[in-house]
């Protein structure tokens, strides 16, 4: 590639971040006085999160998991728990915003790892699982952690964690989204995500090409589930209260939505279709307020999203089963006359 | 002892009910390979169309026999068309793709479903649960110790679900293996295209499977009713989702599996609200299934399948 033949190997990993950074503080600079863009843009940057991660086990890997709200669940409870314990502490030194930020960080990676460690766990059965099984075997995962969360004292039960700092800002979700997309493209350029591809397409032919499939199947899991936890870490640390509402199977479904409308495998799709369906409802409710006479039809807004994502799965499959973009990324789908990106990172 | 009695008791009817509903997951694998995830949705407006008809037959007439067979009768042809719809213009046209796709359109309708029936939109009854009329009157009809406060009580809905439930079971087992259309059925579950060749018409076979797997739906979502005494639109979720672990527990596509496993799920069940804690009921039956299917990939009584490369 061109580019990278300029950049040197050494700076090549970490140059998109160095580039990403400051955009992103110069957006938070813009968005300060406006709370509910920020709030918009921090639960789309959290759905995105959870379609790019989500799409590495069931875009790439083809392991059909339903239950991507319990790996949520566990980072949003668990960086909550940790903001609490830390959120007395301050490093001296520092401003309180960047101190702030560091200790979010902190809650962050707590998530994340929790998160990956659960993955851990529920990837071990897809050595011996596959398809619709291991696809109950996770949503049940799902579950079992919802129902231990609403009985556990120390997540507050059923009331859920309340009085975490609202520590998050867009430039920290941006930061990760960015972060994820760049993995993603990364694991898919290169072998691992070879292996991840030959496993969708038939694991028995890629065992016996001598893909570890168990090795990679379980590292997608834990990969994915690093990804979600930080998102659940992000969700807690910008609305008031977490409770074991926000992540039951309808969430995990409204990520399988998103991932399936972008296209299985593609990353840009998911994004894309996690942006296209955060925005959707808001822009519905803005419509039905605009045309004024049916006031009750915004408040209705709400309601009426999930019926319409059923549809909508139902009308996907029918018409177009490989999603939007298929496993194609966006640039492989743009007109011929715009200048296209060649494929790999 | 008394008390270990009561809980089998209550444990056996409510996997009487599992079971049933099982029955329609198993069914419809075992002719599809394709779990249907709005099988337990379908079950859900079956039981709304017994509550409206029951509301309609007036006080008088859902107490009596005639009263009660009617209720069912309309639940279970309208489940049974319902099931049809489904069949044909959402899982048929994708027959011959990837399973998956199957599979995600099953979930987009039973959301559409679920959440639909939520809406407060014209005939839709809104997301308030809504009390079951009583179309069977309780009553106590075997009671051990003290009368007033008897330690183990057996109801007469229950006996009537368990009979209910044993005939539809002795009837579909008959259905499958006795009869010429069965005989079809286990042809298509065999080798749809083989079968096709052999003269069977195999879009009819899946489409009556498929009707009467609804039906036994919505029988089942009536019984479950009358125990729970009250119709909700999530119900369907969540006893669908019970009765699908119950049909993996027991080895999906196998009849008498569904039944053990329904009938052990809700023992399971029943003993963790007795002896331990009511709200740790999910989570047990899920961990319950995790654990059989990690012991016994295909279920109790399933074979997994050697894969072809």
């Amino acid at each position: 590639m061109s580019s990278s033949s300029r950049v040197p190997p050494s700076l090549r990993g970490i140059l998109p971040v160095l580039v990403a950074l400051p955009v992103l503080l110069v957006l938070e600079l813009l968005l300060r006085d406006s709370q509910f863009t920020s709030f918009l843009l921090s639960v789309m940057g959290v759905n995105v999160l959870l379609a790019v991660s989500l799409n590495i086990v069931n875009g790439m890997t083809g392991q059909f998991s339903i239950g991507h709200a319990g790996f949520m669940a566990v980072g949003a409870y668990l960086s909550g728990i940790t903001s609490l314990a830390l959120k007395d502490v301050a490093i001296s030194f520092l401003p309180v915003v960047v101190s702030d930020q560091v200790f979010l960080l902190v809650a962050l990676l707590v998530a994340g790892g929790a998160a990956a460690l659960a993955g851990f766990l529920v990837g071990l059965p897809s050595l011996r699982l596959r398809g619709d099984y291991l696809a109950i075997v996770t949503l049940g995962f799902g579950e079992i952690i919802r129902v231990v969360v609403t009985n556990t004292e120390a997540f507050g039960r059923a009331l859920g964690l309340s009085g975490i700092p609202q520590s998050s800002s867009v430039a920290m979700v941006g930061l990760w989204v960015f972060l994820s997309v760049l993995v993603a493209r990364r694991i898919s350029g290169s072998s691992h995500g070879r292996s991840l591809l030959a496993i969708r397409e038939d694991e028995v032919a890629a065992e016996a090409m001598g893909v570890n499939t168990t090795g990679y199947k379980v590292r997608a899991f834990v990969v994915s589930s690093f990804f979600a936890g930080v998102a659940g870490g992000l969700f807690a640390h910008f609305v008031p209260i977490i409770n074991p509402g926000s992540f039951t199977f309808v969430k995990s479904m409204e990520v399988v939505v998103m991932v399936v409308l972008g296209g299985l495998g593609s990353t840009t799709g998911a994004i894309v279709a996690a942006v296209f369906l955060t925005l959707l409802p808001e822009a519905m409710r803005s419509l039905f307020t605009l045309l004024g006479s049916e006031s009750t039809l915004a408040q209705q807004v709400d309601q009426i999203r999930m019926p319409v994502y059923g549809l909508l799965l139902v009308a996907l499959m029918l018409a177009r089963p490989q999603g939007l973009f298929g496993t194609k990324e966006l640039w492989d789908v743009v007109p011929r006359w715009l200048p296209r990106r060649r494929k790999g990172m | 002892m008394s008390q270990l009695i009561q809980h089998l008791i209550n444990g056996i009817a409510a996997g009487t009910i599992y079971a049933l509903v099982a029955l329609g997951y198993t069914m419809v694998y075992g002719v599809l390979k394709l779990i249907n995830f709005a099988h337990g949705d379908v079950m859900m407006v079956g039981v709304y169309m017994g509550y409206a008809t029951a509301l309609m037959l007036g006080r008088q007439a859902r107490g009596s026999v005639g009263g009660v067979l009617l209720i069912f009768l309309v639940a279970m042809v309208g489940c049974a068309l319902l099931g049809f719809l489904i069949e044909r213009f959402a899982y048929r046209p994708l027959r011959e793709k990837p399973r998956l796709t199957a599979l995600i359109t099953a979930i987009g309708i039973s959301f559409t479903l679920s959440y639909g029936f939520q809406l407060d939109i014209g005939f839709l009854p809104g997301s308030a649960p809504r009390a079951f009329p009583q179309i069977i009157k309780p009553a106590q009809w075997f009671t051990l110790g003290d009368p007033e406060f008897p330690d183990v009580v057996l109801w007469n809905w229950q006996v009537i679900s368990l009979l209910v439930a044993v005939a539809l079971m002795a009837g579909l087992q008959f259905l499958v293996y006795r009869t010429r259309f069965g005989r079809a059925m286990r042809a298509v579950s065999f080798d749809h295209r083989v079968a096709a060749l052999m003269g069977i018409p195999t879009d009819r076979i899946i489409s009556v499977t498929f009707m009467i797997g609804s039906a036994l739906a919505a029988g089942a979502g009536l019984l479950y009713a009358i125990k729970d005494t009250s119709v909700s639109p999530l119900m369907g979720l969540y006893v669908g989702l019970k009765a699908f672990v119950a049909a993996v527990i027991g080895g999906i596509g196998n009849v008498p599996g569904a039944m053990v496993g329904g009938l052990l799920l809700g023992l399971v069940e029943e003993f963790v609200v007795g002896y331990a804690a009511s709200t740790w009921r999910d989570a047990v039956a899920f961990g319950f299934l995790i654990l059989v299917l990690l012991v016994r990939p295909g279920g109790l009584f399933g074979r997994v399948a050697a894969e072809k490369v």
